[in-house]
């Protein structure tokens, strides 16, 4: 005995689709092959629907009045019958296929196309090298380009090689001195860079600082609803520090003056908003760049977030994703700091410090509740700007991050 | 914006036109009374009445040639063909007279006729009223053929070749008449024959197709993304004559490019889409031009394994997909 299924007939030229009016037969009932068991109504024909086998109905699958496409299965029933066309001939169709595309796929690893020789001779590319991808192990389009990016990545590997190789003369030099109980880090490298950049800010721009502290419970409420079905749908995190981009980016839009850069006769404000994001590692700071995040969603933003900080912990930042930040968002908060004064990221006019989201007593109609609360520092380059803008734009900075709730925020 | 199916864009810029303009009229089997045995026709007799909706004698060299007298003198007749397999007693007045007509007489007559064509199978529909025709007007010079795949293209397109002052077939594809359903806007709107319209995006492999096969080809696209096959699909809409800059624009993003229709492969439209992109495009090509279409034997057999085995459908589509991937 084996389980068939009916499935929903094609009646008729053009239809799609079925309506079951109803059921001629139930389950347990039996039925002979061809003996009606269904009326259907398409938008051509009333019709009954035959059975394609001798059997006994299992189990009614579509309802009276439910409409299915055509090929649906309608019900399925117990039978000894088997259904058409044998299994046999298949495999041994598939068996003389595959010897034959094996004999023709062997070729394939010398054969080249066009389009590969053509990019080889552009880029000067030794095809021996390229690994192929291709069926029988063939160079693909794809392989070549792939190879192309590689190799600018390469020099970034050695650069990134060096790095390591810093790290391992550090820790020598610590074994060393430590003996005479003082410790000598050499600078060098990344952490000089960081180094000129701090001094080279804090000489030029007069800082000013300013604090304001947001009310997002709400927000909290929100991450915490779909935090868990966001990781497993996308695969990859949303973070706090996405939503807060996202309100600095739109609060940006509204006061373009801190999107800005001083250049001795004149400010410059920037059109494009592209939000530098800091990202610490265990001996060095990078600031990758979200590029025109006004323009991105929340979930575009976590993505950013996630892959440029994948990537600096990595070491595989390539120059694109470092260039062309017109502000900072600093995720302090990440290292449990609730107050802090950043020093802003040269030739930027400010930084943004999201500190850390606290559960605080606050008082609200007079009486005290319990709400989560995050500071937002704000440095400024004083020659650009003064603290009424400033205040008006951390104000809604702030606004923005209190409206972001569960009813109206899309992340989307 | 409504939704509404590919049948009900036809009959939805028959409509428009007809009110549009008094010199449009149509005319075929059954169009009348019956507003068509699809229902393409259907309200416009109650509309505008026996004068500009007449049934015709089962005569289809009448119905072309009646057609095409009075678009000479004027008048912008939309002939029905019941069937496209119907078409071939009209071949005659459509390819020697219709295609011919301006060219013969330099320029002092023209004749703009559109002829629509119900065609294609997948609908258990057997010799007579499956098959594909456009091949056999696919090289006379005069004619246009245009072939949508969505209800937003056919209305934009029907408009279009009721508008223009050369004779147009419009083939469509009685499966999508109730199958493939997509927004429609209210409002007047032409779309350019002659261009073709990418549906999809991609980087991996280029598919070109028409008809139905587009809807295959985008449904396959959209599963293949999941394996990380990125695929661009170009619909041709207009197959003769074709848009040479698109194709060869597509052709070469990828190097790899699969052209799928559903008639006979041999001599076929896709054909021509092959020869074209082997002139132009051959050192950017990264794989054999791959085609898909149903095998070289009379279009097509009533028993439905039969008729599966013929069809191109959207399994055979998502395999050749893979497969010239994996190439």
């Amino acid at each position: 005995m084996a389980i068939q299924e009916l499935r929903m007939p094609k009646l008729g030229e053009s239809v799609t689709e079925g309506t079951i009016t109803k059921w001629l037969v139930s389950p347990g009932d039996f039925v002979n092959k061809y003996e009606p068991v269904a009326e259907v109504l398409t938008d051509k024909v009333t019709a009954e629907i035959p059975s394609a086998y001798r059997g006994i109905i299992k189990e009614i699958v579509a309802k009276e009045g439910e409409t299915l496409p055509v090929d649906a299965v309608i019900c399925t029933l117990e039978t000894e019958e088997e259904p058409a066309g044998g299994k046999m001939e298949k495999e041994t169709d598939k068996i003389r296929r595959k010897t034959a595309e094996d004999n023709k796929t062997k070729l394939l690893k010398q054969r080249y196309s066009p389009a590969v020789l053509k990019l080889a001779e552009q880029h000067n590319i030794d095809l021996k090298k390229v690994k192929g991808t291709g069926r029988g192990g063939r160079i693909t389009r794809k392989d070549v380009l792939k190879f192309i990016e590689s190799n600018k990545t390469s020099i970034d590997e050695v650069r990134v090689i060096g790095q390591e190789q810093h790290k391992m003369e550090q820790k020598t030099i610590h074994t060393v001195s430590a003996d005479s109980g003082m410790v000598e880090i050499p600078v060098t490298g990344i952490r000089k860079t960081i180094a000129e950049n701090m001094v080279r800010s804090k000489r030029e721009i007069p800082h000013a600082w300013m604090t304001v502290e947001a009310d997002v419970t709400d927000l909290v409420r929100l991450r915490d609803a779909i935090k868990e079905k966001f990781k497993a749908k996308e695969g990859y995190p949303i973070t706090y520090f996405a939503f807060f981009v996202k309100a600095v980016a739109q609060g940006l839009k509204e006061f373009p003056e801190l999107n800005a850069t001083w250049e001795e006769d004149k400010i410059v404000c920037k059109k494009d908003i592209h939000l530098s994001i800091a990202v610490a590692t265990e001996d060095a700071l990078f600031v990758p760049v979200i590029k025109h995040a006004d323009e991105k969603s929340i979930k575009g933003i976590a993505r950013d977030i996630y892959e440029l900080a994948k990537k600096a912990r990595t070491g595989t930042l390539e120059p694109e994703n470092v260039r062309g930040g017109t502000f900072t968002v600093n995720n302090t908060g990440a290292f449990g700091s609730i107050q802090s004064m950043g020093i802003i990221n040269y030739p930027q006019a400010a930084i943004l410090q999201v500190e850390k989201i606290v559960k605080r007593p606050v008082i609200i109609n007079n009486s005290i509740a319990i709400r989560d609360m995050v500071n937002l520092c704000l440095s400024i380059d004083h020659r650009v700007l003064d603290g009424l803008i400033a205040g008006r734009f951390l104000t809604r900075v702030k606004e923005i991050l209190e409206n972001m709730n569960e009813e109206q925020t899309n992340i989307y | 914006m409504a939704v509404i199916s590919y049948i009900d864009a036809v009959t939805a810029a028959l409509h428009e036109e007809m009110e549009r303009d008094e010199n449009v009229f149509v005319l075929g089997e059954d169009v009348g009374i019956k507003g068509g045995v699809f229902k393409a026709t259907k309200g416009l007799y109650e509309r505008f009445g026996e004068d500009r909706v007449i049934d015709t004698p089962l005569t289809e060299s009448a119905i072309a040639g009646v057609a095409i007298g009075a678009a000479m003198y004027g008048l912008r007749p939309v002939a029905e063909m019941q069937f496209a397999d119907f078409i071939l007693p009209a071949v005659n007045q459509i390819i020697a007279e219709a295609a011919r007509i301006r060219y013969r007489s330099n320029n002092d007559w023209s004749c703009p006729l559109v002829i629509r064509a119900p065609y294609g199978g997948g609908v258990h529909g057997g010799l007579y009223h499956s098959q594909s025709v456009e091949a056999i007007f696919a090289n006379q010079p005069g004619l246009k053929i245009v072939m949508p795949s969505t209800p937003y293209d056919v209305k934009g397109l029907l408009k279009a070749a009721i508008r223009d002052d050369d004779p147009v077939l419009f083939f469509e594809h009685k499966r999508a008449y109730r199958l493939i359903k997509g927004e429609v806007p209210d409002d007047d709107y032409v779309l350019p024959i002659g261009k073709a319209d990418l549906k999809r995006d991609g980087d991996d492999i280029t598919v070109i197709t028409y008809g139905l096969c587009v809807h295959y080809a985008l449904n396959a696209a959209e599963k293949l993304e999941k394996e990380g096959i990125s695929a661009c699909v170009l619909d041709l809409r207009t197959v003769y004559p074709l848009d040479h800059e698109a194709i060869i624009e597509v052709a070469t993003k990828t190097g790899k490019v699969l052209l799928i229709t559903e008639d006979n492969k041999e001599g076929s439209v896709i054909s021509e889409v092959a020869a074209l992109i082997a002139e132009h495009c051959l050192f950017d090509l990264d794989a054999p031009i791959m085609r898909l279409a149903a095998p070289d034997v009379p279009a097509m057999p009533f028993a439905p394994p039969l008729e599966n085995f013929f069809m191109v459908n959207e399994e055979k589509v998502e395999k050749a997909m893979r497969e010239l991937a994996e190439f």
